[in-house]
């Protein structure tokens, strides 16, 4: 049986899907996160066979630019969610409706 | 002189503004003056221009003088201009004459009136109004006089507003006029369309011309007719004229007598180009309009009883042959009767003025009688107004009458046959009024039928209240014949046990104190007294209750017998024309009223107003000179005229025998209306009651349908449109608003400010525009 | 023999997945984000991409999972979540929902649509050999790519600082947070909005 590209494209949309609907089913900002990530792993795979499929570099050094980014990411927001989650522990997403018209 | 043709409005602006500032500081009788005057100078100025006019050639008479320009907009640009030609020369002679009369007449009729000043001022202005109408060379230079005088005839009616009932007639007359306005507005959008002007020398040259279609100069002539029916007080648009009445009497002859009624004739007169021009069923549907008018006017003033009503009705009634005239295309002969009606109306109502004046406001036929004995200037005055109303040769009234009867007779004999019962009935009912009013036995300190029944009232209650007295004192004299026997029967008691106590002592029992014989013998003497004086008592309580018994019994026969007697008596007529009604019975009930107007004299009316009645009362007799039938260089009204008439004058196709004829039959129609009046009202002869049916007097009842309708179905219908303007036109404006508010509520849900909900939203959001990307191709 | 590898991965990759999303408790979610993040490396070997699996596996499971579990301990959210209430009414039945769309979109996108994927491919950087990646993206990066990395320089210096302010203590004591219910019924009636705000900004 051949590995195409198709497999690897098909693989990322199912973990990019999984990782949506964990973000919008869990509450704990720290899962919430985790999702977050596994789709940005999905983005990353996603780019990587493109880029073998299509012979291009440009796959992986986009890759390489959203790692960097989501690393980023992940220490700011790990930091919001500290300051959140100091002045109330176990404070989940739906607390923070302030912002509720 | 003819560029000074804009000083004939400018005086009565000015006494109006002047009396505006400084009426009241200068009070009565100046402010009356001033207005008098001013309405002197218009009459001046009106005198200049004709006479400058009548030096040109025929047909070079008229002349436009334009002040500046008013309305600028466009295509569309009026000015203010007068035009002096000789149909509103005519006009604005007869208005500055006979009003600068009426203005001198007011001085003396609205003496102590605390509003007098404004009176005047309104007055000026109206004059003012009238005087833009007939001299506008537009339209709507004339719409704007138009529209002031129906709004000077509003201030004036309800010139004593603080009576409701006053402040009523003046909406009605103002809402009825502008029903009629909305037809002139209608005729002048259309006159602007199809023109591109609304001056009268365009319009009416561009007419003559032959410029208009027919189905235009109809619509316009229809218009102008609607306008011109409810200025003029024809039917149906005439129900403000007799409540009019309620205003002052110069308002009456001012306004609703000699000018502004009038005006309605004049619009139709200025475009008898356009009426030429229209269809031949609308000079029919003007002429019948006007005659059966006229004929249902007169019907109603038979039986009125106020004075002044049965000269309003009796003017709507004129102005119906005027209509006829001008539906006949007889212009002049409708001018003329215009010009004579304003002299003889403008005489009855003023001579109606001065006779209410001196009989202190009573304004009922019913009361007066014989008033020619005290109001002698009055008197003869007014039965000139009278004859030249009713047709009698020489008098005005009779040629322009005859006129008007012979041309139509030319159109159509069934309008003559109208026309000439008419005539018969308006003969017949002035004649009513004046024998009412001068002649015959002076009714003023009659009992009324309202005072009789009152005083029948009082006399059955005195005797119903005897009775009850007698009654009261009957049981009174009844009780006191009771405790009479009983104290009686006490003292013979007491007697007979004296006696006994007086026996057992001489018998020798009980030796006490008491039992001494000399006490007992007194005792039983005083017993003795007192059974004499109670026998005595009885006897006077038994003949005071025969007294009472005998006073009741006259009582009740007196109370039996009045009310035999009110049941019995005769219904006190309301017009009593052979002797005063018989009130001996109930003399000492009657009303305070009735007494107080025993003495009361009417006196003759200052020389302020006897000196127009006198002058109108010279023009009425020789106002007919103006248009004599008898030679063509007689007719000089035809022949000042005849520039503003186009040729469109209809010429009588009749001989003179004809003529005659005609004119024969009109007079004999006229006697024929003064003999039965007289028969009626004065010899008794006939039973006046046959003419005065209650149905006539209540006006056909139109005036209580017309209120029924407006009150029911017609309320039905404002209401309705009220319920439809709000629920529906302002219900979907705010709908708007209301549903968006809702909306807004509906997806303010949606902002529960949970991040879960948001990030759901924008996934959402996300796929669908995938979708729309990867269908877009096939879109 | 790569279809064998692939599908292990893959499925090491989708359990990982399923257990981060379905874990109570969020040290274990850690966990089995760890696994798939290394199942992902295994595949970016597959792909001759050998640098960036040795990148994923020493950024991403060695520092950022490692972060969240430092935060985890150091603020004690480790209690488990109770999965089986959902306070939002309609939210599973519509990430369901999403989720279905956002399979179906990308898999018709990727797979499917209108004319495949068509890039085609650049001239001047091409795919080398396994053992040939790490210079040739070290070039690609410093030769093509050089400002971007200047600036990805720059934000990770900005986020850094932003993450010691973000965290710093404040003088005075810690203000609670406002306590709104959740999911709670708004009005019916749409009323004047000034009243809102200020009734829940000093719960």
């Amino acid at each position: 049986m051949e590995v195409t590209v198709a497999w690897y494209l098909t693989l990322g949309a199912v973990l990019f899907t999984l990782g949506a609907v964990g973000l919008l089913v869990r509450r704990n900002p720290l899962v919430m996160f985790m999702c977050v990530e596994l789709m940005l792993n999905a983005v990353n795979l996603t780019f990587v066979s493109l880029g073998d499929d299509l012979g291009d570099l440009g796959g992986q050094v986009s890759v390489f630019f959203v790692l960097v980014v989501a690393a980023a990411e992940v220490v700011v927001g790990l930091g919001i969610i500290v300051a959140i989650m100091r002045r109330r522990a176990g404070a989940t997403a739906d607390d923070l409706s302030v912002l509720r018209g | 002189m003819l560029d000074l043709v804009w000083l004939i409005p400018a005086f009565p602006l000015a006494g109006f503004a002047l009396l505006l500032v400084a009426g009241r500081r200068l009070g009565e009788p100046r402010s009356g003056w001033v207005a008098t005057l001013a309405m002197v100078g218009s009459f001046a100025a009106t005198v200049g221009v004709v006479v400058d006019q009548l030096s040109h050639d025929e047909h070079h008479r008229r002349s436009v003088t334009t002040l500046f320009s008013w309305v600028p907009a466009g295509d569309l640009s009026v000015d203010i201009g007068f035009l002096a030609d000789p149909l509103s020369l005519t006009m604005c002679l007869f208005i500055t004459g006979v009003g600068a009369l009426i203005h001198l007449y007011s001085i003396g009729y609205m003496h102590g009136d605390t509003d007098f000043s404004r009176f005047f001022a309104y007055l000026n202005l109206f004059a003012f109004s009238m005087l833009v109408l007939v001299l506008g060379d537009n339209m709507l230079l004339t719409f704007l006089g138009w529209e002031g005088v129906g709004a000077c005839s509003y201030l004036l009616i309800s010139f004593w507003f603080t009576d409701p009932a006053n402040a009523s007639a003046g909406k009605k007359a103002f809402i009825t006029n502008r029903i009629g306005d909305w037809g002139v507005l209608v005729a002048m959008c259309l006159t602007f369309f199809t023109f591109g002007s609304l001056s009268y020398v365009e319009v009416l040259d561009a007419t003559d011309a032959g410029q208009v279609a027919e189905s235009t100069a109809t619509f316009i002539a229809v218009m102008l007719f609607v306008g011109a029916i409810g200025k003029s007080a024809q039917f149906p648009l005439y129900l403000w004229l007799p409540d009019a009445m309620a205003g002052p009497t110069p308002v009456s002859a001012l306004i609703h007598a000699a000018t502004m009624v009038t005006s309605g004739i004049y619009l139709l007169t200025r475009v008898n180009p356009i009426i030429a021009d229209a269809a031949d069923w609308v000079p029919s549907l003007i002429a019948w309009v006007g005659v059966g008018t006229a004929l249902f006017a007169a019907t109603i003033a038979m039986a009125q009883t106020d004075m002044k009503k049965v000269l309003a009705y009796s003017t709507i009634s004129q102005l119906g042959y005027m209509f006829l005239a001008v539906g006949c295309g007889a212009y002049v002969p409708a001018i003329f009767h215009m010009v004579t009606h304003a002299f003889f109306k403008a005489l009855l109502f003023l001579g109606s003025g001065s006779v209410i004046h001196g009989m202190d406001g009573d304004q009922d036929l019913r009361h007066y009688g014989g008033l020619r004995k005290w109001m002698p200037v009055t008197a003869s005055t007014f039965i000139i107004g009278w004859l030249a109303i009713a047709g009698v040769p020489p008098f005005a009234g009779f040629w322009s009458k005859d006129e008007i009867l012979a041309y139509a007779w030319n159109e159509s004999p069934a309008l003559w046959a109208v026309g000439l019962v008419t005539a018969v009935l308006t003969a017949f009912y002035m004649t009513r009024q004046v024998v009412l009013t001068f002649f015959g036995r002076h009714r003023y300190a009659d009992a009324r039928p309202d005072e009789v029944v009152a005083a029948w009232d009082g006399r059955l209650a005195a005797a119903t209240a005897n009775l009850d007295d007698s009654v009261a004192t009957v049981e009174a004299a009844r009780t006191g014949r009771e405790s009479a026997v009983a104290v009686r029967a006490e003292a013979e008691s007491a007697h007979a046990s004296a006696i006994e106590a007086a026996r057992s002592a001489t018998s020798g029992d009980t030796a006490d104190d008491a039992s001494d014989p000399e006490v007992l013998a007194q005792a039983v003497l005083a017993a003795e007294d007192a059974v004499t004086a109670a026998v005595m008592a009885v006897e006077v309580a038994e003949e005071s209750l025969a007294v009472a018994q005998a006073a009741h019994t006259v009582a009740a026969a007196d109370h039996a017998i009045v009310i035999a007697a009110a049941e019995g008596r005769d219904e006190v007529p309301a017009l009593a024309l052979d002797a005063a009604p018989d009130t001996d019975d109930v003399a000492d009930h009657l009303p305070d009223a009735v007494a107080a107007r025993a003495d009361h004299h009417p006196h003759e009316s200052p020389w302020t107003m006897t000196l127009p009645l006198v002058v109108l009362a010279v023009l009425s007799v020789g106002g007919g000179i103006m248009q004599l039938p008898f030679a063509p260089s007689l007719r000089f009204l035809e022949q000042w005229l005849e520039p503003s008439l186009f040729g469109n004058e209809v010429h009588l196709g009749l001989g003179a025998g004809m003529l005659w004829v005609l004119a024969a039959i009109a007079i004999a129609g006229g006697l024929v209306g003064i003999a039965v009046a007289i028969a009626a009202y004065q010899r008794r002869r006939i039973d006046h009651r046959v003419f005065e049916q209650p149905l006539l007097a209540d006006a056909w009842a139109i005036d209580r349908a017309v209120g029924d309708f407006m009150g029911g179905p017609g309320r039905a219908g404002f209401e309705a449109t009220t319920t439809f303007d709000e629920r529906i036109v302002d219900g979907a404006v705010n709908g708007v608003g209301t549903s968006v508010r809702r909306l807004a509520g509906v997806l303010r849900r949606f902002h529960n400010g949970l991040v879960r909900t948001y990030a759901a939203g924008a996934a959402l959001g996300a796929v669908a525009l995938l979708l729309w990307f990867l269908t877009r191709a096939s879109w | 023999m790569e279809a064998a590898v692939f599908i292990v991965s893959a499925v090491i990759v989708l359990s990982g997945a399923f257990g981060v999303l379905l874990a109570r408790n969020p040290v274990h979610a850690a966990l089995f984000l760890v696994q798939s993040v290394f199942g992902v490396a295994v595949l970016f070997l597959l792909l001759d991409a050998t640098f960036l699996a040795a990148v994923q596996v020493i950024v991403y499971a060695g520092a950022i999972v490692i972060l969240f579990l430092f935060v985890i301990m150091l603020l004690g959210v480790d209690r488990a979540e109770n999965l089986d209430v959902e306070p939002i009414a309609g939210q599973r039945p519509l990430a369901v929902l999403i989720g279905a769309g956002i399979l179906g979109t990308t898999l018709s996108a990727l797979l499917v649509a209108v004319g495949g994927p068509t890039g085609a491919p650049a001239a001047n950087s091409p795919l080398g050999d396994a053992g040939d990646n790490t210079r040739r993206l070290g070039e690609a990066l410093f030769t093509d790519h050089v400002f971007a990395v200047e600036l990805t320089a720059l934000l990770l210096t900005v986020a850094v600082v932003g993450a010691v302010v973000l965290v710093r203590r404040l003088a005075g004591p810690l203000q609670p947070l406002p306590v709104v219910a959740v999911a709670s019924e708004p009005e019916d009636e749409p009323e004047d909005t000034e009243e809102a705000p200020d009734e829940e900004a000093g719960a």
